[in-house]
């Protein structure tokens, strides 16, 4: 048969089996991924979207370091009981400074893209703690040493800088007044004027409830404070952006 | 003077990994440069004791080059078993986390850090050991040739046990990047790029020098992998440090982008790492304990290069319904569908290769082992294409239905194929008559499979049962359940899963014992298989 005599030769030419392996391979990768850098819908701009302050980015970090996203989604699928249970469909907008994204793949526990404002900072102090002293039926782990771990601010600056390389809007003030900045977001006393104009709809509060230190539950708790909130989605015009 | 060299060189990556303790960034960076210390220290050391001089004039005497390289492939078989049994009892204490959450120890042992290290200690450690020396035995003996590079086995060896032991030692600590299998930080994921390069060079050297003019289908799979695998972990892994000596770095790609790269690298180290790769297993050790030759030539042609093209386009179904246009998801449905076939070529082809000796199955317990994980790869390729179809996805994901649909194939048929590889290979490369104990192999290969079954099928109820209790609404068009009524809801399974890890588990160490005792050089004296018969000889084939 031919069609076997033909492919002896890539049989027999290691070259010539490895060129064929790799173009084999490479198409699929090029065709769905590359014009995401380009299709109008994944890289929209939706009004509200800012870049993470300083405490909200280092909090980000600590969800991440902890492995939340194994456990909790932040992407709500356009279905009826998701949106009644969560709030409005994630957008692709929403997670533009994600680096990286954070959608999850499970749901041991609830979906959190909309979780921002849902529950006082006492709430979720007390449930990171003992989840079990809040919701008794709940499986999630205590993280009560984060109350109790100061947050390290030194040199802040370069992780926005790092973040500035691969495309986030961080402009050279921000970098320079980051660790001011991550410190005063959590203190309600000090002088945060610069702060709120560099950054739009934040909350500035002492969000663990011990203002005498910055830790790194004020962090955490920052950051799932402010999920989901960015964008005023009821001005935002879905027909525009249909997928 | 032999050693030397590679003494010296350890021995100066200890001092700079010194240094960069020094010098860290942070607490994490230092944590992890310390233990990078203490491993390369010990290894200096290891290696200057091992440092042979040869009388003046005189050079070493040249050690016997002339037939195959099996020590690193001894080495492997054991580290291979060594990780799988790590990987399985971390993945049976999380389970039982899950299922009583006073087994989390914060902040180390709490399930967001374990998870990591039971996902990659099963893929990588124990799995891409399993790849690594089974390709080493597979290319040697079809190419007819020794490893190519002298060293260099050794060094993609001990450099993949080192990635290993960082990227575990980072999750504990908390290093992540947060991408699913690919959680290791930039600095681990250099390393791991270095050493796959060496991996590369050795497979391809060694195709190379081949007395056989005709590559074997085995190695198609094992090349395609290692290139593959370099690719995927290439683009997914870009990224920004802070700082040089920094254990943080970001993600060069934000959002929708990322996700969709994310899920292309995370699906294809399934179907590369674990399918392509384990199919090169499957190709060479199937026909050998059948005594039989592959089942279709031709086969094996079309699939193998369905199987390659059409695995990369199926990224998207991990991401079904999210922010991904639609287009990219129906794309990702419709080649995960066709996928279904390829799948199945080699599902085929792997028991129709038993044709003519089916018998064997009732006085061999390793082809027995080699069977279920067969049937499990043709199940768990079946459920997958349908678990991609947008509307039954919209119910299994984010439930326990797909971490079930993963066990099928991780435990079923990875791991499955791994224990009979390797019972097949510890005789061989220990120049043992035979297994310790085939009665032994017979009880592994049932605890393991009433394990896999009893996690399999609660795991489907539990994500059925999850799936609809969060959709379900009553008369009046209210939710019914919470949130937390249907993780209470799924408790029992949650207890059972966990019975079902534990099986697989025990069997892993009866594995052990067996493979031990086997190395040791003894031999149970037991009934044969099948009914006190022995074995008729097989017949010589090829």
């Amino acid at each position: 048969m031919s069609f076997l005599e033909k492919h002896k030769k890539l049989e027999r030419n290691l070259s010539l089996l490895f060129v064929g392996s790799l173009v084999a391979v490479l198409i699929g990768g090029i065709v769905e991924i590359a014009p995401l850098f380009y299709v109008k819908n994944t890289i929209e701009k939706v009004e509200g979207m800012r870049p993470y302050t300083p405490l909200e980015l280092a909090g980000r970090n600590i969800y991440i370091r902890e492995g939340c996203y194994l456990c909790h989604s932040q992407m709500i699928r356009p279905f009826r009981d998701e949106v009644e249970r969560y709030g409005h469909y994630s957008l692709a907008a929403e997670s533009m400074y994600d680096h990286p994204f954070q959608w999850g793949s499970k749901r041991t526990g609830p979906d959190l893209a909309r979780v921002g404002g849902r529950y006082s900072d006492e709430w979720h102090v007390q449930h990171l703690i003992n989840p079990q002293s809040v919701v008794p039926e709940s499986i999630m782990p205590p993280y009560s040493f984060l109350a109790a771990t100061p947050l390290t601010t030194d040199n802040f600056g370069a992780h926005l800088k790092a973040n500035r390389t691969v495309g986030v809007p961080y402009s050279d003030e921000m970098i320079e007044n980051a660790v001011a900045d991550m410190q005063a977001q959590a203190n309600p006393d000090a002088d945060t004027d610069g702060l709120e104009e560099r950054y739009a709809k934040i909350s500035i509060r002492d969000f663990d409830g011990n203002p005498t230190q910055l830790t790194e539950m004020d962090a955490l708790v920052a950051y799932l404070q402010m999920l989901g909130t960015l964008v005023d989605l009821k001005a935002y015009q879905q027909e525009e952006n249909l997928r | 003077m032999r050693n030397g060299t590679e003494a010296v060189v350890v021995g100066i990556a200890a001092f700079l990994t010194f240094l960069a303790a020094g010098f860290a960034q942070d607490d994490l960076f230092r944590a992890h440069a310390w233990i990078l210390f203490a491993i390369l220290a010990i290894a200096t050391v290891v290696l200057f004791r091992r440092v042979e001089f040869a009388p003046a004039g005189q050079s070493v005497a040249a050690r016997d080059t002339s037939g195959y390289m099996d020590d690193v492939i001894r080495y492997g078989t054991i580290a291979t078993l060594f990780w799988g049994i790590t990987g399985f009892l971390v993945g049976v204490i999380i389970a039982a986390q899950l299922a009583w959450p006073q087994f989390n120890i914060e902040p180390w042992l709490n399930f967001g850090r374990l998870r990591p290290v039971h996902t990659s200690a099963v893929i990588f450690a124990f799995g891409g050991n399993a790849l690594i020396c089974t390709s080493f035995y597979v290319v040697q003996r079809t190419c007819r040739a020794r490893l190519f590079g002298g060293n260099l086995a050794w060094f993609v060896f001990w450099g993949y046990q080192l990635f290993i032991v960082m990227a575990a030692t980072g999750y504990l600590l908390g290093s992540t990047q947060s991408k699913e299998y690919a959680e290791p930080e930039w600095y681990v994921d250099l390393w791991l790029t270095v050493v796959w390069v060496a991996y590369l060079v050795v497979f391809m050297g060694t195709i190379v020098r081949r007395k056989e003019p005709h590559i074997y289908v085995a190695n198609w799979f094992f090349l395609s992998f290692i290139i593959t695998v370099a690719m995927l972990h290439l683009v997914n892994n870009a990224a920004v440090p802070v700082s040089f000596l920094g254990s943080k770095s970001y993600s060069a790609f934000a959002g929708v982008q990322d996700a969709l790269t994310q899920w292309w690298y995370g699906h294809n180290a399934v179907g590369f790492f674990l399918t392509a790769g384990f199919l090169g297993m499957m190709y060479y050790f199937v026909p050998k304990q059948a005594n039989r030759p592959v089942f279709s030539y031709r086969l094996s042609i079309i699939h193998f290069w369905a199987l390659i093209f059409l695995y990369i386009w199926a990224g998207p179904h991990h991401l079904h319904y999210t922010a991904l246009p639609d287009w990219a998801q129906t794309l990702g449905m419709v080649f995960s569908i066709m996928l279904w076939m390829p799948s199945w070529g080699g599902m085929i082809n792997g028991l129709m290769t038993l044709q003519g000796a089916w018998d064997k199955l009732r006085t061999d317990p390793i082809l027995r082992m080699f069977v279920i994980s067969l049937a499990f790869y043709g199940m768990s390729t079946f459920e997958g294409p349908m678990m991609s179809i947008k509307s039954v996805n919209s119910l299994s994901h984010y439930t326990d239905w797909t971490i079930g649909h993963v066990h099928s194939g991780a435990l079923g048929w990875n791991g499955m194929i791994t224990f009979g590889a390797l019972y097949y290979l510890v005789p061989k490369l220990w120049n043992r008559e035979r297994l310790y104990s085939l009665r032994l192999v017979n009880w592994h290969l049932w605890l393991a499979t009433i394990g896999i079954v009893i996690y399999a099928a609660v795991l489907w109820v539990a994500g059925i049962t999850q799936g609809l209790m969060w959709r379900e609404y009553d008369d009046q068009g209210f939710l019914v359940n919470s949130f937390i009524e249907t993780v209470s809801a799924i408790h029992p399974e949650y207890v059972m899963r966990t019975i079902g890890g534990l099986l697989y588990l025990c069997g892993a160490l009866i594995m052990a014992y067996n493979v031990w005792r086997t190395i040791r050089g003894d031999v149970r004296n037991e009934v044969p298989m099948g009914g006190g018969q022995l074995a008729p000889a097989p017949v010589a084939a090829e």
